[in-house]
């Protein structure tokens, strides 16, 4: 290594350690306002783990998906399937000391519609939610671009009401009437409130164990919702990975034409372990998002909350909450829901009323960002990000083209689309869904797929299209 | 600032998108080698770091060789040798 690039690399690791520095100092600074802020507090740090192992890893589920039939890579798609593995065996010990937060989603065509709108955005944006947020921390203000257009087009959809609501059947609108919600949230203006009433809550969700009415029995848990619904479709999954996109290139290095048991699993490891920094990413990221619901499983036991709301009245801040006098608290990795309270919260301050739909009003309320404890997880993993990216001197500040741009605003809509109505994104929706046992994350992903296949055959014409006007230099 | 692939000399090509994030550095990287013939030698400038691991990981696949590899600031120049 030269000096230069010596001093370089201590620059780096100098303002890596500057930016721990500063989110160390401001957990200081919370602490000391009120100890009770611990609960907030761990939110971040886990971002700040996330945003490191995300960015070690270059770990995107965008890529996981689209990059297979971009550029038959299957790098991605097998360092995800590492890491359902692990937290679903992480996810299992949590569920059995009693401490997992854990709540299934609505099994429905949702899912899928809302996988497939929502993989078809993730092609153009070049990252998934958590991507996104791990490439802003790497200073790419593209990304930045797109965690902007996710948030304000997640609140914008799930509050405006207009000529499409009369789009949704009937039958939605009766049942949502029925309910009968306080007349405050007008649930039959908004197509996302009549969607949510009248649609998603006469749905199911359920884990495999409770489906086969096992649940909170060690088989339940282990058996049926760990092996069954998590680790038998990774194996699957990681079978037919090997099978069509990495088996053909180990025969050819390998020199032979045939293999046999033994040498296809020798082929099968070289194929997880063949980017050491994603299967790494994805042990890490699997261990710690199971044990991020393990602590804050204890800590609501401790302070005695089933939500961080209570938590929030209790120290003297009522402002933003639902009418639940809850806020969004899910205890585990998620990100479009808070994602959608940034722009939520912007636009009320702007005087826009966000507040009277169900979305906002009744489930997750609107807290300032300050004392938004998941919001603060998805700054976390910007900053882990930074200080990883710094510490490897990857970090460049970068501003978009206008076709970047484009896409990052047009694929966030997209994205904050497909969240919303697939209730989650790929992390909330799929990750942390399949690894407790609830099969309606396979359903996400399956969508995921088919939208991201289409989004890379527009997005392939697109580009070729492009290229045979580019007059600098060679046609490609 | 936009795409651009020349061809620099005899068997030597030079691809260049920085300032563009994932998917184009690895798709435009597939396309300018399938228009590549064996042995050419492709330089490949881009500032994307994720992009870097699909296409290490499609050089392996494919059996293409990265000959050289240079990191600096968040911007690599990699040459890929086409097999």
């Amino acid at each position: 290594m030269t000096e230069s690039s010596n001093v370089l690399m201590q620059k780096g690791s100098l303002k890596a350690m500057g930016v721990l520095l500063f989110v160390i100092a401001g957990s200081l600074w919370a602490l000391s306002i009120d100890t009770r802020f611990l609960y907030l507090l761990v939110y971040v740090w886990f971002g700040v783990i996330y945003g490191m192992f995300l960015q070690y890893g270059r770990f995107c589920m965008a890529s996981a998906v689209r990059d297979l039939f971009a550029v038959k890579v299957p790098r991605m798609a097998v360092g995800m399937m590492i890491a359902v593995a692990l937290y679903s065996i992480v996810a299992a010990i949590v569920t059995l000391s009693g401490f997992s937060t854990f709540h299934s989603n609505a099994m429905g065509w949702h899912v899928v519609i809302g996988g497939a709108i929502f993989g078809f955005g993730i092609v153009f944006t070049g990252g998934c939610a958590s991507g996104s947020l791990y490439k802003t921390g790497e200073g790419n203000m593209n990304s930045l671009l797109v965690v902007l257009s996710i948030s304000f087009a997640q609140a914008i959809i799930v509050s405006a009401s207009g000529w499409w609501d009369s789009l949704v059947p009937q039958s939605w609108i009766d049942s949502a009437v029925a309910k009968d919600m306080p007349a405050e949230l007008s649930v039959t203006q908004g197509w996302f409130d009549i969607f949510t009433a009248g649609y998603v809550w006469d749905l199911k969700g359920a884990t495999t164990a409770e489906m086969f009415g096992w649940a909170d029995t060690t088989f339940g848990i282990v058996v049926l919702n760990t092996l069954l619904t998590a680790i038998l479709p990774v194996a699957i999954l990681l079978v037919l990975l090997y099978a069509f996109y990495y088996r053909k290139g180990y025969l050819r290095r390998s020199g032979k034409t045939a293999l046999s048991m033994g040498e296809e699993m020798a082929g099968m490891w070289a194929m997880c372990t063949s980017s050491k920094n994603t299967a790494l990413a994805g042990i890490g990221l699997g261990i710690f998002a199971g044990l991020h619901m393990y602590v804050t499983g204890v800590l609501r036991e401790y302070y005695g909350i089933m939500n961080f709301g209570e938590m929030l009245v209790a120290m003297g801040y009522t402002n933003g909450l639902s009418l639940q006098e809850t806020v969004f608290d899910p205890g585990y990795w998620y990100i479009t829901t808070q994602e959608a309270q940034w722009g939520g919260w912007v636009m009320q301050q702007l005087g826009v009323n966000t507040m009277d739909n169900i979305f906002f009003g009744l489930e997750n309320g609107l807290p300032n960002p300050l004392l938004n404890a998941p919001g603060f997880m998805s700054i976390g993993i910007i900053f882990g990000a930074a200080v990883m990216a710094l510490s490897r001197r990857e970090f460049k500040w970068k501003l978009p083209n206008w076709e970047s741009a484009i896409f990052a605003i047009v694929g966030g809509i997209l994205m904050g689309l497909g969240a919303r109505i697939g209730m989650g994104c790929n992390i909330g929706a799929f990750f942390a869904t399949v690894t407790n046992g609830d099969p309606s994350g396979w359903v996400f992903l399956f969508g995921m797929v088919i939208g991201a296949y289409v989004g890379v055959k527009a997005f392939t014409k697109w580009m070729d299209w492009n290229a045979s006007r580019n007059s600098s230099g060679c046609d490609l | 600032m936009a795409m651009s692939f020349n061809k620099t000399a005899d068997g030597e090509w030079k691809l260049d998108v920085c300032g563009y994030t994932c998917p184009h550095p690895q798709m435009y990287t597939k396309k300018a080698l399938q228009k590549m013939d064996s042995g050419d030698v492709l330089t490949l400038v881009f500032d994307n770091p994720s992009s870097g691991e699909s296409i290490l990981a499609m050089c392996d696949a494919e059996g293409n060789d990265l000959i050289d590899r240079q990191e600096s600031g968040g911007s690599s120049v990699w040459k890929i040798k086409k097999a």
